[in-house]
This record gives C-alpha cells, sequence and structure tokens, in this order.
C-alpha cells in the first residue's frame, strides 16, 4: 500500500476509504487538463513520504503541474508585472578568449585542506551540492598533490617504458598526440574519499567535504596496452611500477593486467589539456581504480616481475580491517551513490515539489539501478537514470520527491551490473569498522574505501543534517 | 561525396608508407638505452632489486637526521611540530581500531620502502639530493630507533631487504583475480 504524499493527503485523507472515483474531480482541478491525456504517468507515490514515480518526469510537466496547482500559483495570482531587468538596456561585456564563471557564482569552488599553503600535502574538493550533470568541471576537479603541482613544461616532458620490454621506449607529448586517441568518460576517486564517514558521530558538513574526492571526467589519450606492445612487453611480467614526475616521484604498482584492460595515457580532459593538478600533461587513467594509483605527470613506467610496495601502496591508501590485519591490492572502487540536492546546506524553502538527485557509479562496471528513500529506508522507490550510462562513470539519478513539511530521511543506494550492491551503513560497519577515535574533521582519513549509504535528514523547517541510518 | 577522394588517397598513403609500421607497431616511441634511463630507474622492489651499491649505519644516520630532517620530523624522529609530520618512532597495535595511525613499526612490510621513499622523495623540499650512502644511513637510523635493527648494524643491499618487519604477515589478499 503507497503512502500518499502531500497534495492527495489534503485532499482526501487516506484512512477514510472514499474511492479513486471521489478524488477524480479534485486531481482535474489541480492538474487541469493534462490529468485527461491518454497515457498519462501516474502519479502514485512509488514509496513513501511522498516520493514519486520517476515515469512522471517523462510526462513532459504532469508532476510539476500538480505540485504548482496546489499552490495556486498556476492562475497567475502570484505574478508581478514584468520589467525589463538593467542588463538588458546595456551593451554587455566584449566576449573573452577564456571565459570564467559568473560572478554570482563565486561560491561555487572547491573545499581545501591546506588554504594558507603550509609545507605539506593540499587537497582540493569538488563542490557536488553546487553541481548538476555528470561531467566535472576542470576547474572543480578534485585534486591531491602529496609534493605540491610540479610547473611542467610540456616540450621538455618525457614517458619513458621500460623494463621488462623488448626495446625500452622515450614518448613526448607530441608522439602520443600522434597516435588514434581514445575517449572514455570515467570516474577517479580517492581510496580516502568519504573517509569521514568512518566517524562514529555523523559529520554536519556539505556533501563535497564528505564525498569531495571523487570527480568524473570524459579522459582522451592513448590506450596503454598500445604502448606496451610497442615495446614489447615480456609476456611473463605480471606488475608495472607507473610513476610521476613531481618533487617526490609518487609512484604505484600497477597490474598489467588493468593496463591491458582499459588503462589510458590520457592527454586531455574534458576536451582541453589536462589541469596542471590532474597531472599536466600527461596521466595515468586507470578506470574505477583508487585515484591515487592514476599516476599524474606521469614520466616512467617499469615493467617489473613483482609489485614495488611503494611509500603509498604500503602507507596510506590500504585499508585496516577490524582486528587489525590490512586488505592488500583491493584497488576498485565500489558502488556508490550518494544524493547531492538535497542535501546538507541546502536547506528547503517550503513544501512541494524537489527532485532528489545525486550520482552513482562503480569501479567495476555500469549503475543498474539507484533506489531512493525518503523515510529512512522503510521503503525504497526506483530513480530514474540519466543516460547515456557509462561505465566507470558518474551516472545521474533522478527521483521527484512532494516534501509535505513533515521530517523526512533522503537516502539512496546504487546497484552496478556486476551485481554489487551499495552496502547498508550497519553492514558496512559490520564488514570494515568504524573509527574508534572521534573524528573531528572532514579532511581526515581514518580509514580507507567508504562506500555506503549517506542519508539527509530533512527536518519541518526544512534544515538539512547529516545523519546514519 | 566530396571527402570519398581525399580519403581514398589518404588510404591508398598509408598503404605504402605508415603500414608496415603499425604491422607492427605505431613506431613513435624513439628508442632509448638503458644507460640512458638510470637516473630515473630509482623504484626499489622488496626483494632488494635496484638497491644501489653503499651502505649505512644508524650512527651516521643519526648525524644527517639532525641536519636534514629533524626541522620537519623533530628531534630523534619522535614527530614534528604538526600532525602532518607524525613520529617515525613506534606506533599503537593495529589491534587497537581500523583508524589506527599506520607506522613503520606496526604497519610497513618491507624495509625497502623506506629506503626507496627517503631517497625518491626526502627532504620534501629537495628531492633526490641525497646521496645513496646517506639514504642507507638514515634508513639504517629509522629502523635502529624503531629496534628493528640493531645500533651498530650496517645496511646495504644485501643486508635491507633481510630486515623482517613485524608486520609482514598481517595482509590479506581479498581479489587475487585483479592480480
Amino acid at each position: 500500500m503507497p503512502v500518499i504524499g502531500l497534495d492527495n493527503r489534503k485532499v482526501v485523507p487516506h484512512d477514510t476509504g472514499m474511492s479513486k472515483a471521489h478524488m477524480a474531480p479534485l486531481r482535474e482541478e489541480i492538474m487541469g487538463k493534462w490529468s485527461r491525456r491518454r497515457g498519462a504517468p501516474s502519479l502514485d507515490d512509488v514509496a513513501g513520504n511522498g516520493l514519486i514515480n520517476r515515469r512522471a518526469l517523462l510526462g513532459k510537466g504532469i508532476a510539476i503541474a500538480g505540485a504548482v496547482g496546489a499552490t495556486g500559483a498556476a492562475t497567475g495570482a502570484g505574478a508581478e508585472p514584468l520589467i525589463d531587468a538593467p542588463w538588458s538596456l546595456a551593451f554587455g561585456e566584449i566576449t573573452p578568449p577564456l571565459q570564467t564563471p559568473s560572478p554570482f557564482e563565486k561560491n561555487v569552488a572547491r573545499a581545501l585542506s591546506n588554504p594558507n599553503g603550509e609545507f605539506r600535502n593540499s587537497h582540493a574538493r569538488t563542490p557536488h551540492q553546487l553541481l548538476g550533470g555528470t561531467v566535472t568541471p576542470n576547474s572543480l576537479h578534485f585534486s591531491i598533490n602529496h609534493c605540491g603541482i610540479p610547473d611542467i613544461d610540456p616540450a621538455q616532458h618525457k614517458l619513458v617504458i621500460h623494463g621488462m620490454v623488448r626495446q625500452p621506449l622515450e614518448f613526448t607529448l607530441e608522439t602520443l598526440s600522434r597516435y588514434p586517441l581514445v575517449s572514455r568518460m570515467a570516474f577517479v576517486e580517492c581510496a580516502g574519499n568519504s573517509a569521514g564517514m568512518f566517524a562514529k558521530v555523523p559529520l554536519q558538513v556539505p556533501a563535497g567535504l564528505i564525498h569531495g574526492l571523487v570527480s568524473n571526467s570524459e579522459w582522451t589519450g592513448v590506450p596503454l596496452s598500445t604502448l606496451l606492445d610497442e615495446a614489447g612487453i615480456d609476456p611473463t611480467a605480471k606488475w608495472l611500477v607507473a610513476e610521476g614526475a613531481d618533487g617526490g616521484f609518487l609512484d604505484r604498482s600497477v597490474p598489467v593486467k588493468k593496463a591491458y584492460d582499459d588503462a589510458l595515457v590520457a592527454i586531455y580532459q574534458n576536451g582541453e589539456r589536462l589541469m596542471p593538478g590532474n597531472g599536466y600533461p600527461m596521466r595515468l587513467l586507470l578506470p574505477g581504480y583508487q585515484g591515487n594509483m592514476n599516476v599524474k605527470f606521469l614520466r616512467r613506467i617499469k615493467v617489473i616481475n613483482q609489485p614495488a610496495y611503494s611509500y603509498f601502496e604500503t602507507k596510506a591508501y590500504s585499508q585496516v580491517l577490524p582486528g587489525g590485519k590490512t586488505w592488500r591490492f583491493h584497488f576498485v572502487m565500489e558502488v556508490k551513490s550518494f544524493i547531492t540536492h538535497p542535501s546538507f546546506g541546502l536547506n528547503l524553502k517550503e513544501p512541494g515539489l524537489y527532485a532528489i538527485s545525486g550520482v552513482a557509479y562503480s569501479g567495476t562496471g555500469r549503475i543498474s539501478k539507484v533506489m531512493v528513500s525518503a523515510d529512512g529506508g522503510k521503503s525504497w522507490g526506483e530513480a530514474a537514470l540519466q543516460g547515456p550510462i557509462h561505465e566507470k562513470a558518474f551516472t545521474r539519478f533522478v527521483m521527484p520527491w512532494r516534501w509535505d513539511g513533515q521530517p523526512a530521511v533522503l537516502m539512496s543506494r546504487a546497484y552496478d551490473d556486476g551485481g554489487n550492491v551499495q552496502p547498508l551503513r550497519a553492514e558496512f560497519v559490520a564488514a570494515r569498522g568504524e573509527a574508534a577515535n572521534p573524528v573531528t574533521t572532514p579532511l581526515a582519513f581514518p580509514n580507507q574505501h567508504y562506500n555506503s549509504i549517506t542519508s539527509w535528514a530533512v527536518d519541518s523547517e526544512g534544515g538539512i543534517k547529516h545523519v546514519y541510518v | 561525396m566530396s571527402t570519398y577522394k581525399p580519403l581514398a588517397a589518404l588510404a591508398f598513403a598509408l598503404s605504402f608508407i605508415a603500414a608496415p609500421a603499425f604491422a607492427q607497431n605505431a613506431g613513435l616511441g624513439k628508442p632509448i638505452s638503458d644507460a640512458d634511463i638510470k637516473q630515473w630507474d630509482i623504484a626499489i622492489l622488496p626483494d632488494g632489486t635496484n638497491l644501489p651499491p653503499g651502505s649505512g649505519t644508524p650512527a651516521k644516520g643519526a648525524k644527517i637526521f639532525a641536519e636534514k630532517c629533524s626541522a620537519c620530523h623533530g628531534d630523534s624522529a619522535k614527530g614534528g611540530v604538526t600532525p602532518f609530520y607524525p613520529s617515525l618512532v613506534g606506533g599503537q597495535p593495529l589491534t587497537n581500531g581500523i583508524d589506527t595511525v599506520k607506522t613503520i613499526a606496526n604497519y610497513y612490510a618491507y624495509a625497502t620502502t623506506i629506503f626507496d621513499y627517503t631517497r625518491r622523495a626526502m627532504p620534501y623540499n629537495m628531492p633526490r639530493s641525497l646521496n645513496d650512502d646517506e639514504v642507507y644511513s638514515l634508513t639504517a637510523y629509522i629502523l635502529s630507533l624503531n629496534k628493528l635493527i640493531g645500533d651498530n648494524d650496517v645496511m646495504d643491499a644485501k643486508t635491507l631487504p633481510q630486515v623482517k618487519m613485524p608486520n609482514r604477515d598481517n595482509f590479506i589478499m581479498p581479489y587475487p583475480d585483479r592480480l
């Protein structure tokens, strides 16, 4: 039995047993001619607390007409006479060579871990709660730099492939650009993304501070397999060590298996050269694998017969389990989703129609389904997925929702085409644990590879808090 | 059909010029000798592969540390003034919790990692400025502070890989199919 949302509850109390025939004239009053259109999608709730059938989204405004009708705005009663705005009555700015966002959008910026430029690592997190769609603008792509961002002259930069190969080879940006390039969508996610959720008490910060160490781009480059084949890789080799040209020469071991699966040496990001903080002029792209392995400023690939146990694969990017053992060579960023709208900091102004929206992704394949709940997981409805759905890339999900002004808890849960399901928090904590010590900042990394569900609690004032369910 | 003729011409040209190269490979990589790669060839493997000649002792390392490392890592490597430079000595048991700080003593599986990272990345403001004897000495010093080698043990390409790190056997490979 579906729970009835705000509009219907006002019209007909849920428990009177009145038939749909009684409701019909009132629905028609609200929705006008649209309610009579043949094949019009159902406005029935698909899950508790006002979640509306996702097919309503395909109904060319039906759900929205219903919601607006309830406020009387459909009659134009609240409107004011239109006037020409000052910007329409003047000659505007001359078109610049490189455009930047409107000054009104200046708060759409990355959150920094090291805003005062101290002599240490520096992180910048994507403000997901302020973005739409699936492509992260290059200026807002997350970036982690352990030794600062190197100032690389692309004409001087070299990439060397050597080790267990027939012929060591050197490549430049110019020579790589001559290959038939391939493009693909891919998210890159730091293994420490969402690590603040290992805290026993939910952090009260925006989605971008919790989940801002994942971003999604179209990457263009040369398949690594092409370059390895050109050098003539020894068929017995099982590992590569990939190394950057940053101060510190960050390096990671990568299975040859992944290199021949879908690895790229990327030289474009969303159509332009890589941003310096994202690896200019070339980076390794290992779709679905933890961000740190996608070595930036790529200068060297050595084919070897054993993993190198470099500093970063040794110390930072692996996870200690309850009991003290550690997972090694986990690599894959597992199926995950989070709601960006509404979320912490985006309070609801009034009851009515909203779209619950967010991103879902999986390091093993394509998103097959996202379920959304508005009642803290008691009931779930299937969200609409915005296509095309790429593997190992963001998929945006949308679920229309009528907020009735009562408390609600919004959650999303992603499924991928490999049969993997985003774990409930209780399941996740049982398997992977939570921090023993208090976590006082979202910038901390109590552990790695967090992929459980994020829950946003809406109070009766429309305020939003981060909660655990 | 305006594009037909140029494409046909291109295909014709490729069939004579580029195709033989592509049949084997693109031929765009420029051959380079191992000797010319030497300066970059710095990854040390856990079995000691690629460790350079040279050696060092904890005593020599202590002097270098005081001069080049303690500004960040603190006296005797006990930790710097900010949490970003934690102690390089000791560590809590990992059974204390999943958020236990991972250290050389409680976590590292191989001593070669200390040598490799020190040589490639330290000091933070002057990477690759230490010579190999200095790196062996600093590695020996850190290992001795953690009681993982004796105070007079010499670290070199032969001895370093033999240092048994306490946590080496506490790793699980959940997904061997990915390797």
